[in-house]
């Protein structure tokens, strides 16, 4: 038996401060002189690296026209640098066992990667190459538009994906979350290397770049190697976030539906704009939304359209609670035929969540579970990895999780129906459905 | 075996593995029932599956939905899946609590109702997930390849099952199958966690050595002939996108040669991952996405093998760039494998594939939950051996082995080619 393979068997027993949840004394937060944020985490239990991260180049800064640039963007830097073909990055990754990827989202871009704890620093020194020397290859471009395409193609024919785009239409006309990140085949199409180019000397920089490292690398030697890969990194360009224009609540319900032939199922979506992360009323809301749709088989929503009617395989709740007020909305996937009967079903549910204060036992069970999930969330480095990220994206603090279970225990059933009438109405909601229609089903 | 694991076995015929992890305050639990498709004939397709679901509407002590409501009080997380050979529930919950979840699964193996009304609802329920899986082509493709690369076996049919059998099954079907194969004797179950071993395996016993316990009945599924000619199939349904599924038979996860069609996988396509939880790594270097998607015929390739307990299939997928065609994807596939039957990989090539194998260890290490998986996903069609041993019989494999898998698995007649074409309805986009 190989030496690494003992190693990995033969656990090390509990060290001291390891059970406990992430906190100040024990999370290293430090910004590097061009701005960069590095938050960062030992694991020794592990064998291995997470860095993950965001950074201000999201679809926010795309036009209309060439909506998807920002998405482009970030997916091609992978595809060759200055010093390096497409091959030639991949090889250096994949030998190593390890992974790197980019991508675009509508207020940041963000990378995630992996490796043994040995390769850090070849993991930082590509993450560094590929954000600040693609080369954009010509043929690569051409390569990347070709898979964006087909996706787009297969987003076209997603009930799921169809329903989702749709609801943001609905919900947020004239606003830039009306709009799909990935852009829309035509827009994709008109996209140049030189905008690609472009975008990049632009809004690439140092400037709201935030990084978290956790695994078993001491502390200091993570700050050591982010300063050494990304430390002299300057973009005096880098213009700040656009300012998001306000969300209208809806005035009436509305409804809209996306004809797609051949499919056995159709998805449904309703909704309605949701608080953003930061708003006081956002854990009343998560709260109260997991009793109205997460809790155990998908709450009061699951309990109803799927353990009772069983119209669905899936019928649950979301909320966004991103940066802005993304949406709050209710999805399921049912037969052509039974869409209106599990749409009354539904709009019943929400009418009842916001008529009256969800029961004590209800928010009790929901606390628990929010309290008690914790240990799970943050038990690989991925997820304390994202959990870092999650403090500094929304200025939460960095013992938030230890005043979490406080934070949770605090909330009470006037505080979720105060959050729950703030947005939800079950006559202004909109409703997106995609999927055949009953009669061309059969 | 490795000597941080406890494996023995219950005098009712339950096999308990336990390994102690004390590294987060969490414990996962998962007990795996040897019955799966495989075990399926036409009539009841689907069965196991839908005895899966059963298991969570509700037992005498704790009916629908309770279990549910506790187990997510106290924090935990629950599902359960079924695969060809195997049914496998699994609780991970913060390790205080681990009584419970103790008590939710040896109270469901022998007591699960099946009442009527729940069967009925279930049923739609079912059917429900069934049509959300047709609404993907890929799905449609994966089915009748599967339809035609088994004619006897009962790998034959989709883990879902057919839509008729899922209309005509009745409750007492379903609860015969519960019956048959829901007992100690056909049971494995694997805790890893924050517990003591002793104190552990003390309530084990005390839940579990009351149940009856029988040896189920039923015959191993016949054997599947050798596939002597090449055979295709095509699907039509909506869309853009042309999809395109090879299926090899492939060795059982217990034969020899698995672990060279393993590297051929990690040669061609790109290192699979064991891991239920965890990380993967991305296949740009392997020589499918070299010559395939660099060489513009596809936009994506990807490939698997599943460990199985009688031969099963090695899948390539593709999904074929626009400008290209299938015969054009298939052409070059067939000219990169001639390349591995005519010549060994280099001895570096192979060294690359451990070391991918073993950092994909290290990634899905870092999961109780996905050490507890491992345990008992090895034992389904080898013991925990196979598990441990994995990555020394990776390393014994020589490029002579691999060129001799490429040989005498990926010949055309061996294959079943599918292709997905799209009849090219454009959806309406919604404005």
């Amino acid at each position: 038996m190989s030496l690494w393979f003992s190693l990995l068997l033969d656990q090390p027993h509990t060290m001291p401060g390891l059970n406990t949840f992430p906190g100040s004394d024990d999370i290293t937060r430090l910004t590097l002189p061009n701005g960069i944020v590095v938050l960062a985490r030992p694991n020794f239990n592990s064998l291995s690296v997470v860095v993950s991260g965001y950074f201000p180049a999201g679809s926010l800064f795309d036009s209309d026209e060439r909506l998807g640039l920002a998405d482009f963007t970030a997916q091609a830097l992978m595809r060759g640098t200055q010093q390096r073909s497409f091959q030639q990055l991949y090889d250096a990754l994949e030998s190593a066992g390890a992974s790197l990827g980019i991508q675009g989202g509508t207020h940041s871009a963000g990378f995630a990667g992996q490796a043994l704890a040995e390769d850090l620093g070849l993991l930082l020194s590509l993450l560094s190459e590929t954000l600040r020397q693609p080369a954009f290859p010509q043929d690569q471009v051409e390569r990347l538009r070709a898979r964006l395409l087909t996706g787009l193609a297969i987003r076209a024919q997603n009930t799921a994906d169809m329903s989702a785009m749709v609801l943001d239409q609905l919900l947020y006309p004239g606003h830039p979350y009306s709009r799909p990140e990935d852009g829309y085949p035509e827009t994709i199409q008109a996209i140049t290397q030189a905008d690609l180019q472009a975008f990049h000397v632009r809004h690439y920089g140092p400037r709201g770049l935030v990084l978290s490292v956790v695994g078993a690398v001491e502390p200091q030697q993570v700050v050591d190697l982010v300063n050494q890969a990304l430390g002299d990194w300057q973009n005096p360009a880098q213009p700040a976030l656009p300012v998001l224009p306000p969300v209208q609540p809806l005035i009436e319900g509305v409804r809209r539906h996306v004809e797609i032939p051949g499919k056995m199922q159709t998805d449904i979506v309703m909704g309605v704009p949701g608080p953003a992360r930061k708003t006081p009323e956002f854990l009343a809301a998560s709260l109260g939304n997991s009793i109205l749709g997460q809790f155990g088989m998908y709450g009061r929503i699951g309990q109803v359209v799927r353990e009772q009617a069983g119209l669905a395989y899936y019928a649950a709740s979301s909320l966004s609670g991103g940066p802005g007020p993304g949406p709050w909305f209710v999805s399921a996937g049912v037969e052509p035929g039974k869409v209106e009967q599990a749409l009354e079903l539904i709009r019943a549910e929400i009418g009842r969540f916001v008529s009256q204060p969800v029961t004590e036992e209800e928010l009790a069970d929901n606390q628990a579970n929010y309290i008690g999930r914790l240990p799970l969330s943050l038990e690989s480095n991925l997820g304390v990895a994202a959990a870092l990220l999650n403090l500094e994206r929304y200025d939460l603090g960095l013992d938030y999780y230890r005043l979490y279970p406080s934070l949770v225990s605090a909330i009470t059933r006037e505080a979720i129906l105060e959050a729950a009438r703030r947005y939800l109405d079950p006559l202004r909601l909109a409703v997106a459905t995609a999927g055949s229609s009953a009669q061309d089903a059969d | 075996m490795d000597a941080s694991i406890t494996r023995l076995y219950l005098p009712n015929g339950l096999l308990v593995l336990l390994k102690e992890i004390h590294t987060s305050p969490i414990i996962s639990q998962w007990i795996w029932y040897r019955v799966g498709s495989r075990n399926e004939t036409p009539g009841n397709t689907g069965v196991s599956h839908w005895v899966e679901h059963m298991l969570f509407k509700g037992t005498a002590q704790y009916p629908a939905g309770a279990s549910d409501r506790l187990l997510s009080r106290e924090g935990g997380v629950w599902n359960a899946f079924t695969y060809l050979d195997w049914t496998a529930f699994f609780e991970s919950l913060p390790a205080d609590k681990i009584d419970l979840a103790l008590r939710l699964e040896a109270d469901r193996m022998a007591n699960s109702l099946f009442d009527p009304q729940e069967v009925e609802s279930e049923r739609t329920v079912v059917i429900a997930e069934r049509q959300g899986d047709e609404n993907e082509p890929l799905f449609r493709l994966g089915e009748a390849v599967q339809e035609a690369a088994f004619r006897v076996h009962a790998y034959h049919h989709e883990i879902i099952g057919s839509l008729a059998d899922l209309q005509s099954m009745t409750r007492s079907d379903l609860y015969r199958h519960y019956q048959n194969y829901y007992t100690p004797a056909n049971a494995v179950l694997a805790l890893a966690g924050d517990f003591e071993t002793a104190a552990l395996l003390e309530r084990i016993r005390a839940l579990y050595e009351p149940l009856p316990s029988h040896a189920p009945q039923g015959s191993a599924p016949p054997r599947e002939p050798e596939q002597t000619e090449e055979r295709r199939v095509t699907v039509e349904g909506p869309g853009e996108t042309v999809y395109m599924q090879l299926a090899y038979h492939a060795p059982a996860a217990s034969q020899e040669d698995f672990f060279a069609c393993t590297v051929l996988d990690s040669l061609l396509t790109g290192p699979s991952s064991l891991n239920m939880f965890g990380g993967g790594i991305s296949n740009k270097t392997s020589r499918l996405y070299r010559r395939l998607v660099e060489g513009e015929l596809a936009v994506s390739v990807s490939g698997g093998l599943g460990a199985t307990i009688d031969p099963y299939l090695y899948m390539i997928d593709l999904t074929v760039h626009p400008q290209s065609t299938p015969e054009a994807c298939l052409q070059a596939i067939d000219e990169e494998v001639a390349r591995l039957q005519d010549s060994p990989p280099a001895a570096a090539e192979l060294e690359r594939a451990v070391k991918q194998a073993k950092a994909l260890f290290a990634y899905g290490s870092e999961s109780i939950s996905n050490q507890a998986f491992w345990m008992g996903f090895a034992e389904m069609f080898a013991t925990y051996d196979w598990f441990t041993t994995y990555l020394e019989r990776l390393q014994a494999v020589t490029p002579a082995d691999v060129q001799r898998a490429a040989q005498r698995m990926l010949r055309p007649s061996n294959r079943t080619s599918g292709v997905y074409l799209p009849t090219g309805e454009a959806p309406d986009e919604g404005d």
